[in-house]
């Protein structure tokens, strides 16, 4: 069996003593309108990595603090050495360079109103090229598994996700706690039918009534549309796999926690404070729970998936396993840890375990994930509800 | 005999086709730890990773997998068949 201790690890130290696994220099568009500077940026100095995204305007309240968390989050993000941020005018900008300011690594913020798209492409690509220049000086070190954060959620589940990929993210995950590293999981109306396990999970009082606040607001939302959900949770790619119900649905997904416990409840890209397993508040759309842990600090990310999810994100790396023998015979381009031999009784779950540990450790090490060598960049926002 | 299905708990009411399986084929369910959970002889046919029926169930039965209620049997269920959205529902947000 593979410790945790036994992994070489090695990632970029940042000033605030996190470590990234990725060192890239960000192009953050604010609002929709900057997404054209950010892009040119992008465009014209090598190394850079635009985020456009369409939201950031007359947004107001809880869905526009999520968003600020959200941009502002990524840009923090260990897997980020250096961030330009681009908006229309100066104050909502500002607010989001304070925030990754404060994780001490490079980072300025310029607006377009009064200077027009080009000029703000040629100061903000000066600024990049210098950034740039300080991000491919710096050098991996080794970095212990208690500085690791990561995140898990699956897609595209099946029955095989129950049986084989999601357990297998579990025995790693109590390996992982057990090691001291930070995790990460959510997908709030995933868990219904399984609430009960979280809820035994959560390690006092305060943590049980927060999960609970959190699972009865959705619940609450779902009621409010007054629709059956079969065909949009299950998804319609869950029940061409074979998954019937919400409920089944839900304990696969469970699978995925092991036996760990539950160290608190946070708001969605709320980065955890202190080690062990931590439940975000989050949609179960892969893209949009991604961006969130992404926000929250995670550097990379285990995907199990049934039917073939072929999610990614432009930060953090996502390792995708299955044991579904179909999925991974004709989308195998998409597979980093085939574990079909779990159906079989060719493998048992430690052994699973043991191969997406085995693949965990060579993708922090610098090895591209299927989902980045495919180019697959998905950045999405949770919006919560309509902009003024 | 191979086993063709996979049951998270002994007693669950459904089991896993872990390929695709034959109407009127016989065939052998394990749990993942490798213990022999029973055989069915299929009534439809079943691809793989959907759910065959270990037994007979009456309607409004709930429906139980990883030895918990997964939903609720809407019409009777009998031993073999496949087990999916025509005849097993979700017990929870009810409409």
């Amino acid at each position: 069996m593979i410790t945790p201790e036994k992994m070489k690890l090695t990632g970029y130290r940042r000033p605030d003593g996190r470590f990234g696994i990725r060192n890239h220099v960000i192009i953050l568009p604010v609002d929709d309108i900057s997404n054209a500077a950010a892009n040119g940026v992008a465009s014209l100095i090598k190394g850079t990595l635009a985020l456009p995204h369409p939201y950031g305007r007359l947004q107001f309240g809880k869905d526009l603090d999520l968003t600020f968390r959200t941009l502002a989050g990524t840009g923090r993000n260990p897997n980020i050495a250096a961030a330009i941020v681009i908006g229309i005018e100066p104050k909502w900008t500002d607010r989001i360079v304070k925030e990754i300011a404060k994780t001490g690594k490079p980072v300025m913020g310029f607006s377009i109103e009064r200077f027009g798209d080009l000029r703000t492409i040629e100061m903000a690509s000066r600024k990049a090229m210098e950034f740039v220049q300080y991000a491919t000086e710096l050098q991996r070190e080794p970095f212990p598994v208690k500085k690791l954060m990561m995140s898990a959620k699956c897609g595209e589940s099946d029955t095989t996700t129950g049986l084989s990929s999601c357990p297998t993210v579990g025995r790693v995950f109590e390996r992982l706690v057990k090691a001291g590293a930070t995790l990460l999981f959510g997908e709030t109306t995933e868990l219904t039918g399984g609430e009960d396990i979280v809820q035994s999970r959560c390690v006092n009082e305060k943590v049980l009534a927060d999960f609970n606040h959190m699972f009865e607001d959705y619940a609450a939302l779902v009621k409010s549309e007054g629709v059956d959900l079969l065909g949009s949770q299950p998804t319609e790619g869950n029940i061409r796999g074979g998954l019937t119900t919400i409920e089944e649905k839900a304990m696969g997904n469970i699978q995925k926690i092991g036996r760990c416990k539950v160290q608190s409840a946070l708001e969605p890209a709320v980065e955890p404070k202190g080690p062990g397993l931590h439940f975000m508040d989050s949609s179960s759309a892969a893209a949009e729970m991604i961006t969130l842990c992404g926000a929250a600090g995670s550097v990379v990310h285990f995907f199990p998936t049934g039917q073939g999810n072929i999610i990614g994100n432009p930060i953090v790396p996502v390792i995708k396993i299955s044991g579904n023998p179909l999925t991974v015979s004709t989308m195998s381009e998409h597979i980093d840890v085939d574990v079909t031999g779990i159906l079989r009784l060719e493998m048992n779950l430690d052994q699973a375990a043991d191969s997406a540990m085995k693949v965990l450790e060579r993708t922090i090490n610098g090895r591209f994930t299927a989902a980045e060598a495919l180019r697959h960049d998905e950045f999405v926002l949770t919006k919560l509800y309509r902009s003024a | 005999m191979k086993h063709g299905i996979l049951v998270h708990e002994i007693d669950d009411d459904v089991g896993v086709a872990v390929e695709d399986l034959k109407k009127g084929s016989k065939i052998s369910a394990v749990t993942l730890e490798g213990k022999a959970a029973g055989s069915v002889t299929l009534v439809n046919n079943v691809p793989l990773g959907h759910k065959v029926a270990m037994r007979d169930m009456a309607k409004d039965k709930a429906v139980i997998k990883y030895g918990r209620p997964v939903g609720k049997a809407v019409q009777p269920i009998v031993k073999g068949a496949h087990v999916h959205i025509h005849n097993l529902k979700s017990a929870r947000w009810a409409i």
